[in-house]
């Protein structure tokens, strides 16, 4: 089998805050092969924009990582600004959570497009020009020409992330990181966004990672998903796979959190109680175990590590992967 | 864009009302009789009456008000008893030395302030930064005049490169005019780069933390045009009102300078005025320059428009 384009080995990153230390990624290991989509998901703190950061670089000043995230070949850790500046834009995009803040205000559509192709491709202004209205048709913006001349703040939120989806792809990276793409759009744009960035991964035969707390967002996108909390993966497998049988009670209460069309009005959500754990002080046991309806003494002692279930490529973290605490139950 | 201009343009109008008649007041209700001061101590009480009448004093405030008001609206704000210059032929003989002093140094204000505040703010909290802070700070504490007489000390008096005191037009030795100028500009410049340093350098760094610069980084562009193309526009807002109130402030003259330097400026003028006690002048020149600020403020508004397009477009 040939490498994977990217590679997270034993990632982990920490932030220094006023109470210690905070631990927001835990030794994860990722890893995605060109073309293919990877889910990440978790509830917000549980560390998955983090990761992304990661990835991209981009973490604040202060924090620290260690690990290795090897691109196609490359340690982006411990590449040269130059280099990696090189990469970004390039071979490696991504689209930021909110259309309302990471497009520059002051700068015209135009210019935040067509700076970025310059940047990396040998394109003169007129040909960057094209381009970007070709980007911009692309994502479904009517009329692209004219709104190259316009500003962000004159377009609706699903607009402003269509541009910056066409500003990710003007370089056909290899690897797209969609930071919770949809989260702050309404949600008759959610499934229009999702749709557009699957439609443009498959022409382009770029990977991608789609960071969500909706496991609905990644069910019929992602190839693989990987389900995290508290800064680990404590749940990772072929989508098809989890959505058929999940082992982790953390997945379970994620896809039990989803409201649904069929209950009843007024029923109250199956949320999970409690809140995450202090990520400054890390827990003996697994970290999941406090809102846990399964957890037993032995999950407060000891972290259970990635076991591999029946299925191939499927991992989880428990001591008692649903299916057994039901038998145990009934 | 002509609506927010017509719009801005509306409401500076009360604001120079409210100027004149401010101006007014401070002139009118200074203790002391007018028509004393021009006829002197040995005048007699009817020549006085008699002059008081002439010059419209006996009459009631609001109407002295409003047919000041009316002649200023012709254009006519007066003349010197003293001299007999017009306020307009006095100020423009001395506006372009105050203009030109202006211009110099807040040029090299900016020209200090800019990068630095640029360079401290990608760095912060680094040597550079923390060095250029402090400098700032002792800066700001410094009083005008002892910069001053430290700069004519260093570069007129030790090292003989700059004339200490004196003025020629431009119009007849450029060159002589700029030596001149050199060392009272940077005696102000000096003086206004903290501020400008101090305001761009914190407006940076809050921008430097937004998500479209995480995302100019993501694009991998250049940490030059992540800087000066995407940072410092949105974070010159307020650099722009610091740098119209400091202008504003100096084209009304700086006493001291212009003093010190013996500058032919507004300031100079405006302190003769005081001494001889010269009203009309007084407050022509006061009311030329607080509608020279106003003016100022005024195209500060209308250069946020430019530096903002949601100004522009009536979004903020």
């Amino acid at each position: 089998m040939s490498n994977p384009l990217l590679t997270i080995e034993d990632v982990a990153v920490e932030l220094p805050t006023p109470r210690g230390n905070l631990r927001a990624v835990d030794h994860v290991d990722l890893s995605l092969d060109a073309g293919r989509t990877l889910g990440i998901v978790g509830e917000s703190g549980c560390g998955k924009t983090m990761l992304s950061r990661a990835v991209l670089q981009l973490l604040p000043k202060k924090a620290t990582l260690t690990g290795r995230v090897m691109f196609e070949g490359q340690d982006l850790v411990r590449l040269s600004s130059e280099s990696l500046r090189r990469l970004r834009g390039r071979d490696l995009a991504v689209v930021f959570q909110d259309p309302m803040t990471s497009l520059n205000p002051v700068l015209t559509i135009g210019t935040q497009l067509i700076e970025t192709i310059q940047e990396h491709l040998e394109l003169d202004a007129p040909a960057a020009r094209k381009r970007s209205i070709e980007l911009l048709a692309a994502v479904g913006i009517p009329a692209p020409e004219q709104r190259l001349a316009q500003y962000p703040h004159q377009c609706s939120g699903g607009m402003r992330q269509r541009i910056a989806i066409a500003i990710a792809l003007s370089c056909e990276p290899k690897l797209l990181i969609a930071d919770e793409p949809t989260t702050a759009l309404d949600v008759t744009i959610q499934a229009q966004i999702l749709d557009l960035l699957a439609r443009e991964q498959r022409r382009r035969h770029m990977a991608m990672i789609i960071i969500t707390h909706d496991l609905g967002v990644v069910a019929g996108r992602a190839d693989e998903v990987a389900v995290m909390y508290a800064g680990r993966v404590v749940e990772r497998a072929p989508t098809r796979a989890l959505f058929k049988r999940m082992h982790m009670p953390y997945t379970e209460a994620l896809l039990a959190a989803i409201p649904k069309l069929e209950t009843a009005p007024h029923t109250p959500l199956p949320a999970i109680s409690g809140r995450p754990p202090d990520p400054t002080r890390p827990l003996k046991g697994c970290s999941f175990a406090p809102r846990c309806r399964y957890a037993v003494s032995r999950c407060h002692e000891a972290k259970p590590g990635l076991t591999s279930a029946e299925m191939p490529g499927h991992l989880y973290a428990c001591f008692h992967p649903i299916r057994m605490a039901e038998g145990i139950g009934a | 864009m002509l609506n927010f201009v017509v719009r801005r343009l509306l409401a500076i109008l009360p604001v120079l009302l409210a100027v004149s008649l401010l101006t007014f007041l401070i002139a009118s209700l200074l203790p002391g009789d007018l028509a004393l001061v021009i006829l002197g101590d040995q005048a007699t009480p009817e020549n006085v009456a008699a002059l008081r009448r002439d010059m419209g004093l006996d009459q009631p405030l609001w109407w002295r008000y409003l047919s000041w008001l009316g002649h200023v609206l012709q254009g006519d704000l007066g003349r010197s008893f003293r001299t007999g210059q017009t306020v307009l032929q006095a100020v423009a003989e001395r506006i372009p030395v105050s203009l030109q002093l202006m211009l110099m140094a807040e040029f090299i204000g900016l020209l200090i302030g800019v990068p630095v505040a640029i360079v401290c703010a990608a760095r912060a909290g680094g040597a550079f930064d923390r060095f250029m802070t402090g400098s700032a700070f002792a800066m700001l504490s410094m009083p005008s005049f002892l910069v001053a007489i430290l700069l004519i000390y260093l570069f007129a008096v030790e090292l003989h490169w700059l004339p200490a005191t004196g003025y020629v037009p431009f119009t007849e030795e450029p060159l002589n005019n700029l030596r001149f100028f050199v060392l009272p500009a940077l005696t102000l410049a000096l003086a206004e780069w903290p501020g400008i340093m101090r305001v761009l350098r914190s407006d940076m760094i809050a921008t430097l933390q937004e998500d479209y610069i995480a995302l100019a980084k993501a694009k991998g562009l250049k940490p030059a045009r992540i800087l000066f193309v995407h940072a410092l526009k949105p974070s010159s807002l307020t650099l722009v009102t610091v740098t119209g109130i400091d202008i504003g402030r100096l084209l009304g003259g700086t006493l001291i300078v212009e003093s010190i330097f013996a500058l032919p400026g507004i300031g100079r003028l405006l302190v003769g005025a005081i001494y001889t006690r010269d009203l009309v002048i007084l407050q022509g020149v006061v009311l030329l320059v607080a509608c020279g600020f106003v003016i100022v403020n005024f195209i500060v508004d209308m250069l946020y428009a430019v530096l903002d397009p949601r100004i522009r477009h009536g979004h903020a």
